[in-house]
């Protein structure tokens, strides 16, 4: 086949490596490639100086822009803030049972409190609210303080047994172990208390149990044992148990009495009311509230 | 290519020769200008056609609807969770250029390809302000003086249009486009919508101006992967050596034999690539086939035969050179490997269209809640959390009526809807709904004392009837 001949190009210096027969030549860079690489170099000196850029012992080289990515979250966080305000207000205003249901704040104050209960709240309660021994399962239909939305803000907002509020929800168990009750007695009730929940018991014990029971315990939990919400005094005749329904655990409760507690997360302003309206109105719709 | 400089170092940057195509008339040509007028008017009018769907829907028959998560196209409405629908559309696209590359060879790259379309878009502007091929190259290589200037800046001011014209019309697929448009040039528009726009115009002026064919040959890696799909029965753009060689283009001395070529370049002057179809076939040809027409006019104007340049494929060749007529063109397009591929596009497509006809209106998923696993309450019932989502794809705001069947023993569970009395949701049109549902077990009832029990979750259109149904486990104290 007849071929046009090619132009011969001018040859190229080589580095004078050779592997193998394979010559690395000393081609030229293009234009193009190199001008870029100035660019980068150039601009690198920019940002050197127009941004935080050198390591010192405290902190960086602040840079020309004054650009702070600590400064910047800051500022997303206070706008944010600041567009929420508005709703927060509208939720301090507002009746507490009326705040789930409405279309503006409902989504934002159950969105908000499962926010402030996630940051909050989980270390006792755990992180699906399922409680845990001696902190209340909020799920379940049994409150030891009341279940309505009132009386859940009421125990965020003053904490139980908590010393910083002079409000704070208070009872106190008496520790029946120490001189109230002999340990024939403790145990006499123990086998009383189990059978409330419709438990096996020994017949005689709980019978006589029933006795101490009506003597030492019906003044709080009430005469059918279904408990006092406004002692805090838990129902003894349900299936579910703060700290354990077994007999052990049970006898372990007269003898030495329960004082759990809880914060007053209105205290030194750790929560806001808004925070405490919004985490009241979360737990009240997980189910269990009434 | 430069096969033959073997003995002489060579550049491994070199400069790019300019090509100038001449202009040509034929065949494959008109095939091409249809091609570009479809493709383009597509292209730019689509956003523009409108479809009524209805009251708070979208009027544009095209929409990607980024921010509510919907694609439209004329009556079908794909929601996210349909995104198969997609990925089978670009399934069949992939099988589609399979089929097209294993019987025509780069038909994609020469007819249908935005890169060759937009370019000879620019061609045919170049050509209509600065006059054809030798022109064209005159005025390249002339100095610079008003002149030159007032027609490359014409030029590269139509271009720009196009440019722009053709990175607007992206952006109007993803908004509203009458609206956008109106924002777009009263300065309203998002800043993403100006992003797109100047990054198309400026790679759509870059590369149908000035990069044209180096696209093709050093950036776009579709030409390499074609070269897998084609054999030898794939008809490809073929200069008939055996018929054209020896060429000359000087007048015949008495007793001389040449071959049919008369090595008038015309194959060359019309080739966007720049290259010589009598070299060969060659990794940048993109199977135009302007070089036939081009080939095929002259062929007709010195009275010989048509052909000399043409669509044949490689089983051919030896079959011609030893004086025998090619196979017939159908028997290389329908072989074994082309009739697998189309089925398979064919199987595709018919699963694409069938799951389009059988979708329902209504859909439910269904989450456990697992954080706890179950809740027991003061007198022993049992629950469980679940998240629903009704999907309710009607143009309109739909009750729906919810129920739980137990799968393992047929009895019903209590259901309860957290903030609802009762058991009905209302689903906003067009729109996913989450509620939280809660499962009661009575005490000791199987449910409850079962570690797993089956469940189906139904929701019934309160209005049509439709019903659906989504399992789920049920989880007891065990």
């Amino acid at each position: 086949m007849a071929r046009k001949p090619v132009k011969k190009k001018a040859p190229v210096k080589s580095t004078g490596h050779s592997w193998d027969g394979i010559e690395e030549l000393d081609t030229p860079m293009p234009r193009w490639w190199v001008w870029t690489f100035y660019l980068t170099i150039i601009w690198g000196i920019g940002y050197l100086i127009a941004m935080p850029a050198i390591p010192l012992v405290h902190g960086a080289t602040p840079g020309l822009l004054g650009k702070s990515s600590r400064a910047d979250v800051a500022a997303e966080i206070a706008a944010v803030k600041a567009k929420n305000a508005p709703l927060d207000e509208k939720i301090n205003g507002m009746e507490l049972s009326k705040i789930a249901s409405d279309p503006e704040v409902g989504a934002y104050a159950i969105n908000g409190g499962h926010a402030v209960f996630q940051t909050f709240c989980i270390q006792c309660h755990g992180s699906g609210a399922e409680g845990n021994k001696g902190f209340p399962n909020l799920l379940d239909d049994d409150w030891l303080w009341g279940g309505t939305i009132d009386d859940i803000y009421t125990t965020v907002k003053h904490g139980i047994r908590s010393e910083d509020d002079d409000d704070t929800r208070l009872s106190d168990m008496p520790v029946f172990g120490d001189d109230y009750l002999s340990d024939e007695e403790i145990a006499s009730a123990a086998q009383f208390v189990l059978s409330l929940s419709n438990r096996q018991t020994d017949p005689a014990l709980a019978e006589a149990g029933a006795v101490v029971f009506e003597d030492n315990c019906a003044a709080c939990h009430g005469e059918d044992a279904k408990g006092g919400r406004e002692v805090g005094a838990p129902n003894l005749t349900d299936n579910i148990w703060l700290y354990g329904g077994d007999l052990a655990t049970i006898t372990e409760t007269i003898t030495n009495s329960r004082h759990g507690v809880m914060p007053a997360w209105s205290v030194d302003g750790k929560l806001s009311e808004a925070q405490i309206r919004q985490v009241a109105v979360y737990v009240h719709e997980l189910g269990g509230g009434e | 290519m430069t096969t033959e400089n073997q003995d002489a170092p060579q550049k491994l940057y070199a400069a790019r020769e300019p090509v100038f195509p001449k202009r040509v008339k034929g065949r494959f040509r008109t095939i091409k200008w249809w091609m570009m007028i479809i493709t383009l008017g597509i292209y730019y009018i689509g956003p523009w056609i409108r479809w009524d769907r209805g009251p708070g829907l979208p009027d544009q028959a095209i929409l990607i609807d980024m921010a509510h998560r919907r694609f439209y196209f004329f009556w079908i409405e794909i929601w996210p969770y349909e995104f198969y629908f997609v990925a089978g559309l670009l399934i069949m696209a992939g099988l589609g250029l399979f089929l097209f590359t294993s019987a025509l060879g780069r038909v994609w790259c020469g007819y249908a390809c935005p890169q060759t379309i937009w370019t000879d878009l620019f061609i045919l502007v170049e050509r209509w302000v600065e006059g054809d091929r030798n022109a064209r190259i005159r005025l390249y290589r002339q100095k610079w003086n008003a002149h030159k200037a007032r027609l490359y800046l014409t030029k590269w001011f139509i271009w720009l249009l196009i440019a722009v014209a053709t990175g607007g019309a992206w952006v109007f697929y993803f908004a509203d486009a009458p609206t956008l448009l109106v924002d777009l040039v009263s300065f309203k528009a998002p800043f993403v919508a100006y992003g797109f726009i100047a990054g198309l115009t400026a790679t759509t002026f870059l590369f149908g101006g000035f990069m044209r064919e180096q696209v093709c040959t050093y950036m776009c890696p579709w030409p390499r992967i074609q070269a897998a799909m084609m054999d030898e029965d794939t008809m490809t753009v073929v200069y008939r050596e055996w018929r054209g060689e020896p060429r000359k283009h000087t007048k015949l001395k008495e007793g001389e034999t040449y071959g049919d070529c008369i090595d008038c370049n015309a194959c060359v002057a019309v080739c966007p690539m720049g290259i010589d179809i009598r070299d060969g076939q060659q990794l940048e040809c993109i199977t135009c086939a302007l070089c036939i027409d081009a080939c095929d006019e002259m062929m007709d104007k010195v009275g010989k035969p048509r052909g000399l340049i043409a669509y044949i494929s490689a089983n051919d060749e030896p079959l011609e050179r030893a004086g025998n007529p090619p196979r017939n063109m159908w028997k290389h397009l329908f072989r074994p490997r082309t009739l697998m591929y189309f089925t398979l596009w064919a199987a595709v497509g018919v699963a694409l269209l069938v799951a389009l006809f059988i979708r329902p209106d209504i859909q439910v998923n269904i989450t456990p809640v697992r954080n706890p696993v179950y809740i027991a309450l003061s007198d022993g019932t049992i629950r469980n959390t679940y998240d629903v989502r009704i999907l309710n794809k009607h143009g309109t705001e739909e009750n729906f009526h919810l129920s739980a069947k137990s799968l393992d023993d047929d009895s019903e569970f209590d259901l309860e809807i957290q903030g609802i009395d009762g058991h009905i949701v209302t689903a906003p049109a067009d729109s996913t709904h989450s509620v939280r549902v809660y499962l009661n077990a009575k005490p000791d009832s199987p449910a409850a004392t079962r570690n797993r029990t089956n469940v189906r979750l139904w929701i019934e259109d309160m209005k049509t009837g439709e019903r659906t149904s989504v399992d789920t486990i049920f989880n007891g104290k065990s």
